[in-house]
């Protein structure tokens, strides 16, 4: 028998490994398209820790801040690649 | 039941760290979409079926709304970002000649 909300809390510091690499992605990436994916993914990730914190204390309430962030992260990334296609077309 | 929820956790947690270190290691922005969209959407999949399944009641409707709605978007998202960084201009690596040049509109040498 294992605690779920001590395996949630640790897996949560192995998650911030990855929030890290994206971060540091988001920080260099060289052209602007590789910061939108690396927001992508932040955001992703950003769900994925709403979920973990939701396991560790028990509270439901969580869940809803990764919908609320899963709903956010398309509206901004369709924004951010007609923004970036826009760029584009009339430099 | 309770390990089945471990486990699923921990595999999701472990596909989210495979697709940030694909968006590290993989040379260039498509491919990084390719590396953050898969395998980040299965990660997160994974890791909220094992979330539902830990908690009380076994079918949580939020969570099943989440991940059906990140299963219908991040493919999209990506979609959209690929196409706006094709025509922003990314070279392409490891591809000879560019068959998407007279598809496009947009092509990259304008």
């Amino acid at each position: 028998m294992i605690a779920l909300s001590a395996v949630a809390g640790t897996l949560t510091v192995v998650l911030a490994l990855a929030l890290v690499l994206a971060g540091w992605r988001m920080v260099r990436g060289p052209t602007l398209a590789d910061r939108f994916i690396a927001l992508d993914m932040l955001t992703a990730l950003a769900v994925g820790f709403a979920a973990l914190t939701s396991a560790a204390t028990g509270r439901g309430e969580f869940l809803d801040i990764g919908l609320g962030l899963a709903l956010i992260n398309f509206v901004a990334t369709a924004a951010f690649a007609a923004f970036l296609e826009h760029k584009r077309r009339k430099p | 039941m309770i390990w089945l929820a471990a486990t699923l956790m921990a595999s999701g947690t472990a596909f989210l760290l495979i697709a940030a270190v694909g968006l590290i290691r993989l040379p260039d922005p498509l491919q990084r979409m390719h590396s953050a969209t898969k395998a980040g959407t299965l990660g997160t999949t994974l890791l909220l079926i094992g979330v539902m399944l830990s908690g009380e009641t076994a079918i949580d409707p939020t969570a099943m709304l989440t991940i059906a709605f990140l299963l219908v978007t991040l493919p999209l998202g990506a979609q959209l970002l690929g196409r706006a960084s094709y025509l922003s201009g990314t070279k392409l690596d490891g591809l000879g000649e560019d068959p998407l040049r007279k598809e496009l509109d947009g092509d990259p040498d304008g």
